[in-house]
């Protein structure tokens, strides 16, 4: 397919990074990044878009979006939740929070919730070991959790959304 | 030079040998997984580990460079122990169907764990269950076999530089995938089945049809036909126990007959029909009779061929529109043959021996049903084939040597050579001498196209016209004669391009491995059967002469073109 990275709002960053580092795979990260940010998720038009720019193979770009937790394919909620599962977290309960978001967001073993507000994620560490259990929305970071204060972040949210998603 | 000792042995190598290398050098062997000869070493399986003093690691010597003065052991207690432990956690994960398994007796990782004295495994791993890669014709993918050694990657990537397969995620969920997990039928794939070659395991084989060619052939209302491309000849016995470099046309003719097909006849009839419309088609075009692009391409290797709508699809008016010769065969055996004999075409079964996995997508192309009906129905690889032979329980080795039923079955040296690395130049430049000077070439040997150089030349005095030829195989090295073609330089009139390392020797369908050495021998049996056979020019075969008075008329002619000629696709890139 030929890419029609033109209607993107990607391509421009996407363009601006190929600009700065060549054409290399050494811009396939950061520009992928770029993309993540932009749209959410990585589009196929965004892989093909790069096959042709920087000519590294699609397959491998592929396989840089699988190996990174903060890449993926698939499109992700408005707020990205991403908790914190390994040991020092899960040792002050992380497994709790989980719970409590599942619980709050009414995942029922999904990643994305259906309205596409919220996408849950178990990530390994984010370096907040002194804030366990820990979590980030999007970049903002929430530590020293705990159920109820799990359930109260989440209502703000879903109160910040509810005059156009209907929340409440 | 740099001096080092192995096991105690004081031994000297060039700089930038590795260790493992360096080794072979005082006669020992290290045992290896990951790496393979004619691969960039990868150091991923960690087999290969050796103890060097003064280091805390050990260290893998595929990757690992000699240094001066160092003292290596490759079999210390704590190298054999650390490689046991390592096949230990494989095989943890290993599935354990080795009975039924494609692998059966060839597998890599089961000689390993052998060889290096597995006694049990003391580990219980996850044992996985992904779904098989079932999209392509030609190749199934199970990726619950394999042990991520990343040979089928780098065969695809630095050797056909084709790319559509490489890791995705990491750690334990580390896996071999193509994009997006859209399987090989939905990528750029040419189905050359190289990957199977380097697979150390079961984790990537061929479609197999042996069971719809055994009902074909159980069914009495069935007419069985079936043809063999020339380079089944020079490798099926190594399947059946003899040596690499055994000429079985015989026998294989005797087998087929024995296996139930109605009638054996030979691809190689129909390599010297494609001599017969390719050199014409060449001749068209050097002399502007044919209005198409120089360099002329072959086209008989459907590997390339797909490899060429995805990647060189502006090159399709240089490629030769001649079909291969398994699908000139296909739909003569459902109209000429048919005719012949007077057998209903619908009642025809066409099969075929093919050394190529690729000739299974080939057969199934839409464009392929000239005769009215799927012109070949059924492609067997020689593995295939072999598996056969064993199951009906033929002994081959007695068996006599039997010829092929002439009508379709009768070939020149010409021919046979279709099989190796530059022969089908070489057959095509014996006829496209005696067409533009009407007299026959002297010297049929053309050696500069012969062997095992990645991209060959040569120039051939054709009464005072130059004619410029080159010759490729392996995909990676073709791409250096179609981006000068691309760029508008090549020098050339004609190139020859087969998709494996080899030629057709080398094809995914012949038996396994990726020996450069055993795939150059098959060529020179080739070679040899050429030399020995007293018509060595397509257009002196009588058979050939026959179907073009009695049915064709002649070449590039109308039902030429209806039946032996083909239009290529520009297919997506992913």
């Amino acid at each position: 397919m030929k890419s029609e990275g033109l209607r993107h709002a990607w391509k421009p960053k996407v363009d601006g990074i190929i600009r700065e580092l060549g054409k290399t795979r050494n811009a396939l990260l950061p520009c992928l990044e770029a993309v993540q940010q932009e749209a959410g998720c990585i589009p196929q038009e965004a892989i093909t878009y790069l096959r042709e720019t920087i000519e590294v193979p699609s397959v491998d770009i592929y396989g840089v979006i699988t190996f990174y937790g903060m890449l993926t394919t698939e499109k992700q909620g408005k707020y990205v939740i991403r908790v914190c599962d390994s040991l020092p977290c899960y040792l002050n309960g992380s497994r709790e929070i989980i719970e409590a978001l599942e619980d709050e967001l009414g995942m029922n073993g999904r990643d994305t919730t259906p309205d596409g507000m919220f996408t849950l994620e178990r990530v390994a560490c984010l370096g907040l070991c002194d804030k366990a259990p820990a979590m980030i929305i999007n970049e903002e970071i929430h530590g020293d959790l705990n159920a109820e204060k799990v359930r109260g972040i989440i209502g703000m949210k879903k109160k910040e959304e509810c005059g156009w998603k209907g929340y409440y | 030079m740099v001096a080092l000792t192995i096991n105690g042995e004081h031994v000297k190598v060039p700089g930038g040998t590795s260790i493992m290398d360096a080794a072979k050098e005082v006669h020992i062997n290290i045992p290896h997984l990951c790496y393979l000869e004619g691969l960039e070493p990868y150091g991923a399986c960690r087999v290969c580990v050796v103890e060097v003093e003064g280091e805390r690691r050990l260290i893998p010597s595929c990757i690992r460079e000699v240094s001066e003065g160092m003292k290596v052991h490759t079999h210390s207690a704590r190298v054999r122990h650390a490689r046991r432990m390592l096949i230990e956690l494989l095989l943890a994960n290993h599935p354990e169907d080795c009975f039924t398994c494609e692998r059966n007796q060839k597998c890599e990782l089961l000689k390993l764990a052998y060889e290096i004295c597995v006694g049990d495994v003391r580990f219980e791993g996850e044992k996985p269950s992904f779904e098989l890669d079932e999209t392509s014709p030609s190749i199934i993918r199970d990726p619950n076999k394999c042990v991520l050694c990343g040979r089928c990657i780098r065969v695809c990537h630095d050797v056909q530089t084709v790319r559509v397969i490489g890791f995705a995620n990491r750690g334990p969920e580390t896996k071999v995938v193509t994009l997006l997990e859209n399987g090989l039928g939905n990528v750029e794939c040419t189905n050359c089945g190289q990957c199977i070659h380097v697979c150390p395991v079961g984790a990537i084989k061929e479609r197999s049809c042996v069971d719809e060619v055994w009902t074909a052939l159980e069914d009495p209302k069935k007419h069985v036909v079936v043809q063999e491309a020339p380079a089944i000849r020079a490798a099926l016995g190594e399947e059946l126990g003899l040596p690499v470099g055994t000429l079985v046309a015989g026998k294989m003719h005797a087998a087929l007959k024995r296996l139930g097909f109605d009638v054996v006849f030979d691809t190689n009839f129909a390599a010297d029909l494609t001599i017969m419309e390719e050199g014409n088609e060449l001749v068209g075009r050097i002399t502007g009779k044919i209005k198409k692009p120089l360099p002329q391409f072959t086209s008989c290797s459907p590997g390339w061929i797909k490899f060429m709508e995805h990647f060189y699809p502006e090159l399709m008016e240089n490629v030769s529109t001649c079909k291969s010769p398994q699908q000139m065969f296909g739909p003569l055996s459902k109209t000429y043959y048919a005719e012949k004999t007077g057998i209903d075409p619908e009642k025809v079964v066409s099969v075929s021996v093919m050394p190529c996995t690729a000739k299974k997508f080939e057969a199934q192309r839409a464009e392929m049903t000239d005769s009215g009906y799927q012109d070949v129905d059924y492609v067997l690889t020689t593995r295939e084939l072999a598996r056969m032979i064993k199951e009906a329980g033929i002994d081959f080795l007695t068996l006599p040597d039997e010829p092929a039923e002439p009508l379709m079955g009768m070939y020149t040296g010409a021919a046979t050579i279709f099989g190796a690395t530059g022969g089908v130049m070489e057959a095509a430049l014996r006829t496209a001498y005696k067409l533009v000077t009407g007299r026959e070439l002297e010297s049929l040997d053309i050696k500069p196209v012969r062997g095992m150089d990645g991209v060959k030349t040569a120039t051939v005095d054709v009464d005072g016209l130059e004619v410029k030829v080159a010759v490729a195989h392996g995909l990676g090295n073709a791409r250096k004669l179609l981006n000068e073609t691309k760029a508008g330089k090549s020098p050339y009139h004609f190139i020859e391009i087969m998709a494996c390392p080899g030629g057709c020797v080398g094809g995914g369908g012949q038996p396994y491995g990726f020996d450069m050495a055993a795939r150059a021998i098959r060529g020179e049996v080739l070679y040899k059967e050429d030399k020995e056979l007293t018509l060595r020019r397509s257009h002196e075969n009588p058979s050939i002469k026959k179907v073009y008075d009695d049915f064709l008329g002649k070449p590039l002619g109308k039902k030429s073109h209806k039946l032996l000629h083909t239009k290529y696709t520009k297919r997506e890139m992913t």
